[in-house]
């Protein structure tokens, strides 16, 4: 049992995503860092789709009312267990009753410094599945924990670990997290900006040349408007050459969609399913844990791509998650590792392996 | 009917067909719909306006061959391929349930009444769910019934709100903020995630409102 003590800004119980009922209108939801969450449980000897809280700029504070093995990732908050430091991307024993802090304040405390954290138990957060997911719907009020955002004294139990997180006993490891081990297009960037590859949308002819431009060479800032349902930018206003009637179509997390102010919002997990304002990009999914990430009034580069270097930038993501998995294996991790390489590329699958 | 095909991101693919949307082009969308639900390598489809949304599985089909896929498919497929249902919903129109209906009556010159027989005594289709959970875009409203949104939205529509924005007619599945004119309401539940079947309506399906009561 995990006890809230403080949930800060806003938790929730996240697991990999309600996937295949977009066309009833129920948006996919999850962990807005997909990746983040599938490292820390396999930190703790989870499948990849065990639930997990999605936690927003720090200032949190859980109690463990039960000995089990715990991961963050994500930005860490300065977090400490009972005052000792615990480190993103490590995997930790925790004893019952010892209290998870996470600090009011990002610990870089630089313009890069994240946004969230997720926290991943071994066994996994045991509330029902709700069409095939444990990830809060905010929006529609259902899965999770009572279909809300965490509260004050709320009580979340936990799923069996699996016999790798028992059997490490009282040792802690790490990893290397993704924005070291990943390479994309950082080395060569500002450090103060976060670039985001983006290709084309299915209304992008429709844009200005000038509004082209400004897309791809101005800078954008995340306005703290932002929620799990989108991250609004603010920065060039961009136009159509003419308005055209845009009838309802369908959007995934990534859109940037051009409200009429001209200032594009990224749709992020919680996004409706269809949308009615013009597509002028797509974040690939290779990048979606950036944007997850990326801080509050942060400022981003949009960096066009197309198809192929969006199945390359996949395919490094997938390799780092292999090579977690090795990691893992070498420390004595091997179910985990074995069952659960490649499942964050098939999320549909990932639920499977959930009654592991 | 050429169909027009775009990447959505490196995992999605949007069919769409050039305007105006119309029920015989939504008829084959839904054909499409359910002909690229078997394929190999596609996780959902998405019934959007004139269009269809593929999400598929860039390490089961490329992008490339999923498209040859869409065009081979697109001529051969039957445009009343889909059987639709026959959905009654029962309203309470006017009085607190629907608070826009003196609006409405203002904004078309008719009488709450006349207003409400006109709603209830068309047919409406399904054309597609989206905007939140088990929300039906509808065609078919009597044009005369058209009514602008409000100018100020409300920021929480109650559950289950019948309302008009523009030349469309829905019922607002759960809480949430809006700008359509509030006619009525419904006692049914137009989502239950706890139901075996989510969503009461369905792409394709035909609507019918019928008056519980009408207070003016």
């Amino acid at each position: 049992m995990i006890v809230v003590v403080k949930p800060g800004m806003l938790a929730s119980v996240q697991d990999l995503g309600r996937h295949g009922h977009r066309e009833r209108g129920i948006c996919p939801g999850g962990a807005l860092d997909a990746l983040a969450l599938a490292l820390g449980n396999r930190l703790v000897g989870n499948a990849d789709g065990a639930a997990g809280l999605e936690l927003t700029l720090g200032n949190c504070e859980l109690r463990f009312e039960c000995m089990t093995r715990i991961a963050l990732t994500g930005d860490d908050f300065g977090a400490t267990l009972d005052g000792l430091p615990v480190r993103a991307n490590w995997s930790l024993p925790v004893r019952a009753g010892q209290t998870l802090r996470l600090g009011a304040l990002n610990a870089a405390g630089t313009a890069k410094a994240g946004l969230r954290s997720w926290l991943a138990v071994a066994g996994g957060v045991d509330v029902p599945e709700i069409l095939g997911s444990r990830s809060t719907d905010l929006k529609a009020g259902f899965g999770g924990h009572e279909g809300r955002a965490l509260k004050k004294g709320d009580r979340l139990p936990l799923g069996r670990p699996s016999l790798d997180a028992l059997q490490m006993a009282q040792r802690s490891f790490g990893l290397r997290g993704p924005a070291w081990a990943i390479d994309g297009v950082e080395d060569a960037e500002p450090a103060d900006a976060i670039s985001l590859r983006v290709m084309p949308g299915p209304e992008y002819a429709q844009f200005t040349a000038a509004s082209h431009r400004a897309l791809w060479n101005d800078p954008w800032h995340i306005t703290p408007q932002s929620n799990r349902m989108g991250s609004r930018l603010e920065g060039t206003a961009l136009a159509r050459e003419r308005t055209l009637d845009m009838l309802s179509s369908g959007v995934i997390p990534g859109t940037l969609q051009v409200p009429p102010s001209g200032q594009p919002i990224i749709l992020m997990g919680d996004a409706q399913t269809t949308g009615g304002y013009p597509r002028i990009g797509v974040v690939i999914r290779a990048d979606l844990w950036k944007l997850a990430q990326a801080p509050l009034k942060g400022r981003l580069r949009l960096v066009q791509v197309d198809g192929v270097e969006a199945q390359s930038a996949w395919l490094a993501q997938e390799l780092y998650l292999r090579q977690v998995a090795q990691g893992l294996a070498s420390a004595g991790w091997p179910v985990a590792a074995r069952a659960r390489a490649n499942a964050l590329s098939s999320p549909h699958e990932a639920g499977e392996h959930d009654a592991d | 009917m050429k169909l027009r095909l775009h990447a959505l991101g490196d995992a999605a693919l949007l069919c769409e067909l050039p305007p105006p949307a119309t029920l015989a082009h939504q008829q084959k969308i839904w054909a499409l719909a359910a002909e690229a639900r078997q394929w190999r390598g596609v996780r959902e489809v998405l019934p959007g306006m004139n269009n269809l949304t593929l999400v598929f599985d860039p390490a089961a089909i490329e992008q490339a061959e999923l498209e040859m896929q869409v065009l081979t498919a697109w001529p051969q497929l039957a445009g009343a391929a889909i059987e639709g249902r026959d959905i009654l919903i029962p309203v309470a129109y006017g009085g607190d349930d629907g608070p826009d209906l003196g609006d409405v009556a203002a904004h078309t010159g008719l009488t709450p009444d006349e207003v409400v027989r006109r709603h209830t005594g068309a047919t409406y289709v399904v054309y597609l769910l989206g905007f939140l959970p088990g929300f039906g875009f509808l065609g078919g409203l009597p044009p005369e019934l058209a009514t602008p949104r409000r100018a100020e939205p409300r920021t929480a529509v109650p559950a289950r709100s019948v309302g008009i924005g523009g030349e469309q007619t829905g019922v607002y599945p759960l809480v949430s903020p809006g700008g359509w004119q509030l006619i009525g309401r419904t006692p049914l539940a137009l989502f239950d995630p706890l139901a075996a079947e989510p969503t009461l309506l369905r792409p394709g399906d035909r609507v019918r409102f019928v008056a519980e009561s009408v207070r003016t």
